[in-house]
């Protein structure tokens, strides 16, 4: 069994008809098939078009600010006394998160299609944010669908999204937040299928999207390994990324798959402890299924119903994940674990105070898993977080958690 | 042969159409369920779609989202349709009962004890929105095995290719989505579905039913002139969500709706 898996290569997935091992697929109804058929082809035509990716790199280093630097965060890694701690500083692009680096890429692919319309499912908005951000930059229709209960919960990117040109539509079908407003997306583009492109803001949904995602994402990790290279002369022992739908995960594995000394941990949402059933943790908890176009691990209970989900961070908050992922788990070339909102709470609030750096909620959930992994290895071992998002967004809901008033 | 071959055999032999009523099982309370069918059979149906209520009907309006919610609420489950359909043929060997739904339910229960649990209670078609040709293979092989109808949807962005190979895998009927949108959308064209119809029917015998976007006596009997089969879902779903509290009215208003619909098809034959 080993053997066979020594032999396997990762990147050659997933097959042409999207599937990693059972995983993925197209699970759409017959409205959608021709328009996805049509997004293969256009991706398949341009993905190694010498012109539509020397557009795609400008824009990431003009736009977006890449290449992100990879920081050795030594004054933490001493105080945890194990490995070296280096984040990969996916915080600093334009709009504070990876979101911006598929969304810059699906918006050049919308552009040759000549799409005029864009339509995005967004949960904590940060992908709402960066799909209206590039819509106002060329001058396109952007309509964001977003849970009810997520606008109450995320008021400063609603207003943020208003402020470049999107309509934010507010969903208040089923439980009310993002897996929601992924189906009124759906919906949408199938009465509109003509003149929109439907931005899928993670590695989810129906062939081609996870590779579509996950190819505009990798960029982290292609960086990652040049920069581990470049100073270092040799690859990471380990990577950690916190897993929602799993982009910014997949984006910094990916080109690491291959390289079967570095292990790859990806961190879970278990909210209030996943003992208690409030939490998001879909791949620790779950088992596999079908939502929105794929086959993946889901949490639903016994009738096959999908269950609504808690974890502080409402950009973790999903009852699916990528297909990729659900793959890697079963094989075992990644690990996958989960922490609770407090420890989530403790990463974000260590970060900030030893380092200098507020992160994301959804990336603090990486940290806290590192509070526990980085003992555990060597001094002379070194590990990259990928440091998905900043923590500007979430200043109110950490202030309200813990008494503050703003 | 499968009840749904049957009757649309007869109806050939009549010179008629079939009218296909959905309602979503378990909407608005699961006691109602099999009182509904069987009027719903007296005023003139000729095959029933029973909606197995979902979380996540990505593929369905506003009106057929709350009828599941409503459902759900009560409890109803894979099983529980399956129960219903169990007592109505209690009382109805004859009438075709196919399951419309999504896919998620199914793998839950798996695929080797929906089928048996299908075969049992008596259904005889079965169409799963989010399931196309490409991924049904391995549900479509059981079904037919157990002499069960796999039915696919087909739409007017579907290629020749596409709905030629559909209609390989296909049996029973082919449903012809009829227009760009979601259940519950508003008006169709009748000339586009003939135009489209037309191009099916040259690649298949199958019998052509068409849905979405029916919701008066007028289209319905526009499109019998077309198609072999009427689909008529969220007209019926939005009167049962507003008559819920007062279910023998519901049951008549939503039978009278039936009832004219199969009066205005028949006339448009004759």
């Amino acid at each position: 069994m080993k053997a066979l898996h020594e032999k396997v290569d990762y990147r050659q997935f997933p097959d042409r008809t999207g599937h990693f091992g059972r995983y993925g697929g197209r699970f759409v109804a017959e409205t959608l098939m021709e328009a996805l058929h049509e997004l293969d082809e256009a991706w398949q035509a341009y993905r190694h078009d010498p012109e539509f990716l020397a557009e795609l790199d400008r824009d990431l280093a003009r736009y977006v600010g890449r290449p992100s630097p990879l920081y050795h965060a030594e004054r933490w890694s001493r105080q945890l006394g194990g490995a070296q701690i280096y984040l990969k500083r996916e915080d600093l692009n334009h709009t504070g998160a990876h979101k911006i680096n598929n969304t810059v890429g699906q918006a050049l692919l919308a552009k040759r299609m000549g799409k005029t319309r864009l339509i995005a499912e967004t949960g904590a908005g940060q992908h709402g944010v960066a799909s209206a951000t590039v819509a106002a930059r060329l001058g396109m229709e952007c309509v964001v669908y977003m849970g009810a209960e997520d606008i109450q919960r995320q008021a400063p990117n609603v207003y943020r999204m208003r402020l470049l040109g999107a309509t934010v539509q507010p969903v208040t079908s089923g439980s009310r937040t993002l897996k929601d407003a992924l189906n009124e997306a759906l919906r949408d583009w199938v009465a509109n299928v003509d003149d929109t492109f439907y931005m899928i803001g993670t590695v989810a949904g129906p062939h081609p999207y996870p590779l579509l995602v996950r190819e505009f994402q990798a960029v982290i990790g292609r960086e990652t390994r040049e920069q581990m290279l470049a100073d270092h002369g040799c690859l990471p022992d380990a990577l950690v990324a916190c897993v929602g739908g799993g982009s910014n995960a997949i984006g910094l594995f990916h080109p690491f798959l291959n390289d079967r000394e570095v292990a790859m941990y990806g961190v879970e949402a278990a909210g209030s402890g996943i003992e208690t059933g409030r939490h998001a943790a879909t791949l620790c908890a779950g088992r596999p299924g079908v939502l929105h176009g794929n086959r993946t691990y889901l949490l639903n209970d016994a009738n096959g119903q999908i269950t609504e989900t808690h974890s502080v961070s409402a950009g973790l908050d999903y009852p699916g994940v990528g297909p990729e992922h659900a793959w890697l788990k079963d094989i075992g070339r990644a690990h996958y674990v989960a922490v609770t909102d407090d420890e989530a709470l403790q990463g974000f609030h260590d970060l900030t105070r030893i380092e200098g750096i507020i992160p994301a909620l959804e990336t603090s959930h990486a940290l806290a898993y590192v509070t526990q992994l980085a003992p555990t290895m060597r001094s002379d071992q070194r590990i990259v977080i990928n440091l998905s998002g900043r923590g500007d967004k979430d200043i109110y809901t950490v202030a309200a958690l813990e008494g503050a008033q703003l | 042969m499968n009840r749904i071959d049957r009757r649309f055999q007869e109806l050939r032999r009549a010179g008629r159409q079939a009218l296909i009523p959905y309602i979503t099982a378990g909407d608005p309370r699961p006691d109602l369920t099999v009182p509904m069918l069987h009027a719903l059979v007296e005023a003139g149906a000729d095959i029933l779609e029973l909606g197995v209520p979902f979380s996540d009907p990505m593929a369905d309006g506003p009106v057929i989202q709350k009828a599941c919610e409503r459902a759900l609420a009560h409890g109803m489950s894979l099983r529980g349709v399956l129960e219903l359909v169990r007592d109505f043929r209690r009382t109805d060997a004859e009438t075709p009962v196919v399951l419309m739904g999504y896919l998620n339910p199914i793998e839950s229960l798996g695929y080797d004890a929906f089928v048996a649990g299908v075969r049992d209670a008596g259904v005889d078609g079965v169409l799963t929105v989010d399931l196309p040709p490409e991924e049904a293979a391995e549900l479509t092989e059981p079904l037919k095995a157990a002499g069960i109808a796999p039915i696919f949807l087909l739409a007017p962005t579907s290629s020749s290719a596409r709905i030629r190979r559909t209609a390989e895998l296909a049996q029973g009927y082919l449903y012809y989505v009829s227009l760009k949108g979601v259940t519950g959308s508003a008006a169709l064209n009748v000339a586009e579905v003939a135009d489209k119809l037309a191009e099916i029917r040259a690649l298949t015998d199958l019998p052509l039913g068409v849905g979405f976007g029916i919701k008066d006596p007028p289209t319905a009997a526009a499109i019998a002139r077309v198609a072999d089969a009427v689909v008529v879902g969220s007209t019926l779903v939005a009167k049962m969500g507003e008559l819920a509290d007062d279910p023998a009215r519901m049951r008549r208003e939503v039978a009278e709706v039936i009832a004219a619909m199969r009066r205005a098809m028949d006339e448009a034959r004759g």
